[in-house]
């Protein structure tokens, strides 16, 4: 909502200037969105009188012109305008100005020889027309007086009326007009509030046009008023007129549409009037027919249908309730007689109908956000005063059809409730003024008032509202700064074990060198697919691009795609990780919260002391495992199966299980996937579900660890080598040797995975080194041979496989 | 030949072929030759036997002192030769130290999950907890729970993604356009007194260069029977000061409108955009970046509590907004785009868990 200074003073009786203006609006919840001073632009530039314009000694096309300023005295200037003569009165432009048309500053020099302290402009270098053929020239007419030498640019122009822009919340339709900003101002102690006027303009005929609604129509349009003119001129409108409609960036159109511009800005009435020569019957408010098409005034044409409120003009639709009206009737500079529209419509229609139209107009916003039902009134005698003042003619008797609402509410406000909500006492009678300032009407009993709202403020609804409307106008800067006390001494922890978890699983990652990544909660089709999508009830109805339209089955997919934008800019080698959500169906319990990582490229830069290593399987199993400790899974009772889900690569992919539930999975992307997302491989990567990790419980519920006994007696290493079928898993081999004798085995570690020479075809050599701690004594070589002799039965009985002689 | 001219002689011989040897191996030879089975010195001491006991006992005397000197003489040797070759060796061993070491990096925390982390510091010095939701919503938590019934203009300003409705004729679900339906599950859930925080994931089907189609939002709630706007304020100014880290910097609240509450008020900070440059702090201007308000009766109506009895307030604000403007990051979409050279350059080192002792 924009207006300027002046407007604004033509319904606020005020001393306070702009700066004061503009921070009260803030501060009232009218948000100032931008001050424009045309003049601040325009400062440096003033009239000035050329005393004398001689040839330029060099020059064919200048002349040399001895200017008379009011600040700087008598200045030298060369100037290339073929209308520079002696006695003439221009603009000046001081050296060092800023040159709006050129966009440069204006510096002293040397023009062929001759010195030039300033410039003579012409209208192009002021911004203001396209017009450069010769400099402004001021020269009064005979018979008129010059403007006085220093007279601001601006103010010849009329641009000395600063444009200010607020924001108004969607609650505040009623500060949609000049005037109920004006309102709020004078409530909020800026001046006063001038009354509206607009002398009657008395009727001299009955209007050959009256107002129908149909029945079914009166819940969108419960009442419209008008007026029908003869006899009328339109002409341009008043350059008053014109100029804040162009502040406002309107464009100036003809008297008759700069009124209903003008009336919509100023009051928040939007009118309209039709061309009555060209409306064949009653004016009727009715829904649109399936079918119906209107040519409306913004030169489109638009399908209707059954639920748009339209005003049929006799023998079509002639407007769009509330939105715009039509092409056909609207008025032009031959137009003599008009019918004009005062009328109600309901928000939501306005509202559905505008968005489904996809149309935007200043009258649909300014209905969308509730008219004042007595606008419809009072709408009626101004729009007859501008018409009868700048279009002569003569108006009709009013007419009218329907009833109009009446929104106001009666609300109780307890005197404490200021207080008691916002932390403010204010006396009863301060808060029964402001009220009554904002147009309530205010009875005080004692305890409550009794406050019965305006009918241009429907958003006042209850009895907070209005403990708003009295913080507001007091001040929020008036509230007290109350710091909010703890129930108990110390804080209680803000997040909950799981919560601490998923800032373990993260830090974990990092700390094993990948880069946290936050990446869209939504894929593509065709990267859903590939990571096992199928539920179409999550896929978007209406995404911003159909590359994003699948809420991601899992993380990985954008992973990647981050992966190969990474490789796309020249940095192949990727690490990342995002902790974030993936969704298996539309419920709460569908969204997973899963860690999850990718490795491609190379394992590291290349060193001078290290191999660079390719990537593979157990790059994204230890990611996994260091997340799943960091999270405090009980790591070492987990298990390891090859099963994971198609993304990966079968035969170097697993999952990490608790029993039977899936904690992570690991391993190569399957190489269809590379190929599908143009990722080079290989790829690693890694899921871990952070809510299946089991919180860890303890019997007592403290914090307590157990009890720690050390072994005075040193621990022995003993190595074994076993023949075993290519296809028994390592873990196997560890489990049967940690069984084997679980006091005294304390550690398992596989050392060596060897096939060929010396081993037979399908089978492999596991070496296993196995660390025995005895607690009682030092073991004695029958011991060791005893352990020995258990240890290898335990994995020969278990594995199938023999010990390696 | 034990006389102690000869003897001297025989010393001075000796030592100074000791002190001649270049490597270990020639001093063992000159070992061997002066004091082993068959060495000079030995032989001599062998010839004893062969004198009366005093004439032995002067000769043992001073043989004793030249095979003394030549021992302690082989032993310096030995030290200043083993020295030598340590030196020699260690020498040899010399490797470039201006070498890079072996490859280890470790990564960096996301702005985002890092200025969280912050929030959760402040919020929780407060009492306040921590309270998620899923993305994927219904019309009641997103919307008419929170007082923005179907036609109302905010609603349509939400831009909301939708997704297919569970069964015919209900409305579609959405995808959550604040992180305000948290606040709902949490007050249908929990009697007060609430005190939560609801950082998380918020979704609008708008994209350009200030907007993307996922951002974060961080919401809170208050509820309880005394607290008003002035706690309002006192929350959000001691947040404000303590996030950005300046202790005078002026925060000023100005009247607003939201539907789920009222009085509703939007929250400045100062700031001052010399030279183009904006910078948050005293000085002169202000800067949007939150919104806030007591929570209106209609929403604790919604959800079961008695607005009678209860009363609170609710603020919410756009994360990455927030890390922006504290860690000057320009521009919104960068933060979903995983440049690794972003995610360096913006990450924070995963060292420690912020926190309003150790300081933001």
């Amino acid at each position: 909502m924009k207006f300027t200074l002046s407007w604004l003073t033509d319904h606020l009786e005020t001393d306070a200037d702009l700066a004061t203006i503009v921070e009260k609006l803030s501060l009232i919840g009218l948000e100032v969105e931008g001050v424009e001073d045309p003049a601040a632009k325009l400062a440096p530039f003033t009239v000035a009188r050329v005393i004398s314009a001689e040839q330029h000694p060099n020059a064919d096309r200048l002349r040399v012109c001895q200017v008379e300023t009011a600040d700087q005295g008598t200045v030298q200037v060369v100037c290339g305008a073929p209308n520079a003569r002696s006695g003439m009165i221009g603009v000046f432009a001081p050296s060092g100005s800023w040159i709006p048309g050129t966009e440069m500053e204006l510096k002293p020099g040397k023009i062929r020889g001759a010195e030039s302290n300033g410039m003579l402009v012409s209208e192009h270098e002021m911004g203001l027309s396209d017009e450069h053929s010769g400099i402004i020239d001021l020269s009064p007419a005979e018979g008129e007086t010059a403007p006085a030498l220093g007279t601001p640019l601006s103010q010849l122009l009329g641009l000395d009326d600063p444009v200010i822009e607020i924001a108004i919340t969607p609650n505040r339709g009623d500060c949609l007009g000049v005037r109920g900003v004006a309102r709020d101002l004078a409530a909020a102690g800026l001046g006063t509030l001038k009354p509206l006027e607009a002398p009657k303009v008395a009727g001299s005929y009955d209007s050959p046009l009256t107002w129908q609604i149909d029945a079914e129509a009166s819940g969108a349009c419960p009442y419209v008023a008008g007026r029908h003119f003869r006899g009328l001129t339109n002409g341009p409108s008043p350059a008053w007129m014109q100029r804040r409609l162009t502040a406002i960036g309107l464009r100036p159109i003809s008297a008759l549409v700069d009124i209903t511009n003008y009336v919509t800005f100023d009051l928040g009435r939007p009118l309209h009037v039709f061309d009555a020569a060209k409306v064949s019957g009653n004016p009727t408010m009715r829904f649109a027919r399936r079918g119906e098409q209107i040519l409306a005034l913004d030169g489109k044409t638009y399908d209707l249908d059954e639920s748009m409120l339209i005003i049929d003009g006799g023998a079509a639709p002639e407007g769009i309730g509330g939105v715009m009206g039509g092409e056909d009737s609207g008025c032009t500079e031959e137009t003599t007689e008009v019918f004009l529209e005062v009328a109600l419509f309901d928000p939501i229609s306005v509202a559905m109908t505008g968005r489904k139209l996809g149309l935007n107009s200043d009258a649909r916003y300014r209905f969308e956000r509730k008219l004042d039902p007595e606008s419809a009134v009072w709408g009626v005698e101004v729009a007859s005063r501008l018409i009868a003042d700048l279009c002569g003619g003569e108006a009709s008797h009013a007419v009218s059809a329907g009833k109009r609402p009446d929104p106001r509410q009666d609300i109780t406000l307890r005197t404490t409730r200021c207080e008691t909500l916002g932390g403010l006492a204010v006396e009863a009678e301060r808060q029964k003024e402001i009220l009554e300032s904002l147009g309530c009407n205010v009875v005080d009993t004692g305890e409550t008032l009794q406050v019965t709202t305006p009918t241009w403020r429907p958003d006042l609804e209850g009895e907070a509202c209005l403990v708003e409307e009295v913080l507001r106008i007091v001040g929020y800067d008036q509230l007290p700064i109350t710091p909010l006390e703890l129930d108990t001494t110390l804080p209680l922890p803000a997040l909950s074990p799981r919560q601490r978890r998923v800032a373990a699983a993260r830090t974990a990652l990092a700390w094993r060198g990948l880069e946290e990544a936050v990446t869209f909660s939504f894929v593509s089709v065709k990267q859903a697919l590939l990571f096992g999508w199928s539920d179409a009830q999550l896929r978007l109805l209406n995404p911003i691009s159909s590359e994003l339209d699948i809420m991601r089955p899992s993380v990985l997919p954008t992973l990647v795609e981050a992966a190969v934008r990474n490789s796309d800019r020249g940095f192949p080698n990727v690490g990342l990780f995002e902790v974030g959500p993936q969704y298996g169906d539309d419920t709460p319990e569908g969204q997973l919260l899963v860690a999850s990582g990718l490795r491609s490229g190379k394992s590291s830069t290349r060193h001078w002391a290290t191999d660079q290593r390719a990537l593979d399987a157990f790059d994204a199993k230890a990611d996994a495992l260091a997340v799943l400790e960091a999270a405090g899974a009980p790591v070492e009772n987990l298990q390891t199966t090859a099963d994971a889900a198609p993304w990966y690569h079968p035969g170097r992919s697993g999952q990490l299980r608790l029993g039977p539930k899936v904690l992570a999975a690991f391993g190569e992307l399957h190489p269809r996937v590379l190929q599908a997302f143009d990722l080079k491989g290989p790829a690693v990567a890694f899921e871990i579900f952070l809510e299946r990790i089991p919180e860890p419980k303890r019997k007592d519920g403290g914090k307590a660890k157990p009890a720690l006994t050390l072994s005075p007696f040193q621990p022995v290493e003993r190595d074994f080598a076993f023949l075993v079928a290519d296809e028994v898993p390592g873990e196997k081999l560890l489990r049967a040797a940690k069984g084997a004798d679980k006091q005294l085995v304390t550690g398992v570690q596989i050392f060596d995975v060897y096939r060929g020479q010396g081993v037979p075809e399908g089978q492999k050599s596991v070496a296993l080194a196995v660390t025995l701690q005895p607690t009682e004594r030092t073991l004695t070589d029958e011991d060791l041979e005893a352990a020995a002799k258990k240890i290898v039965a335990a994995v020969e009985k278990q594995t199938g496989g023999s010990l390696r002689g | 030949m034990l006389d102690q001219t000869s003897l001297d002689a025989l010393k001075d011989e000796l030592l100074a072929e000791i002190a001649g040897v270049a490597d270990s191996r020639g001093l063992d030879d000159a070992r061997i030759a002066a004091l082993g089975k068959k060495g000079r010195v030995t032989q001599l001491m062998k010839g004893l036997g062969s004198l009366s006991p005093d004439e032995r006992r002067d000769a043992g005397q001073r043989l004793n002192a030249v095979k003394e000197a030549v021992s302690a003489a082989i032993e310096a040797r030995k030290a200043a030769l083993d020295e030598a070759e340590l030196e020699a060796r260690l020498a040899g061993e010399t490797i470039d130290v201006t070498l890079p070491a072996r490859p280890f990096s470790v990564g960096r925390i996301h702005p985002i999950s890092q200025t969280i982390e912050e929030l959760v510091a402040i919020f929780g010095e407060m009492g306040f907890s921590v309270a998620e939701g899923p993305h994927i919503e219904d019309d009641f938590h997103n919307f008419d729970a929170l007082n923005i019934p179907p036609e109302h203009p905010a609603r349509q300003e939400h831009d909301t993604f939708f997704l297919p409705p569970r069964a015919e004729g209900e409305a579609p679900l959405v995808l959550r356009t604040h992180t305000s339906p948290v606040q709902i599950r949490t007050m249908q859930q929990v009697e007060p007194p609430i005190r939560i925080i609801c950082p998380g994931r918020t979704f609008r089907a708008d994209s350009d260069a200030t907007h993307s189609p996922m951002f974060h939002q961080v919401e809170g709630l208050v509820i309880d029977k005394k607290t008003h706007m002035g706690h309002l304020k006192g929350t959000l100014i001691e947040f404000c000061r303590s996030f950005f880290g300046i202790d005078d910097l002026p925060v000023r609240f100005r009247p607003s409108y939201f539907p789920f509450t009222e009085p509703s008020a939007e929250v400045d900070i100062g700031c001052s955009r010399e030279g183009g440059t904006l910078k948050i702090g005293a000085g002169g201007d202000w800067l949007e970046i939150l919104g806030s308000g007591m929570v209106h009766p209609k929403v604790l109506r919604n959800c079961g509590i008695d607005p009678e009895v209860y009363q609170g307030y609710a603020f919410g604000m756009g994360i990455e907004r927030i890390a922006m403007l504290k860690y000057g990051i320009p521009d919104l979409r960068t933060f979903f785009d995983s440049d690794l050279r972003w995610l360096r350059h913006y990450g924070f080192v995963p060292l420690e868990a912020p926190s309003l002792v150790r300081g933001l």
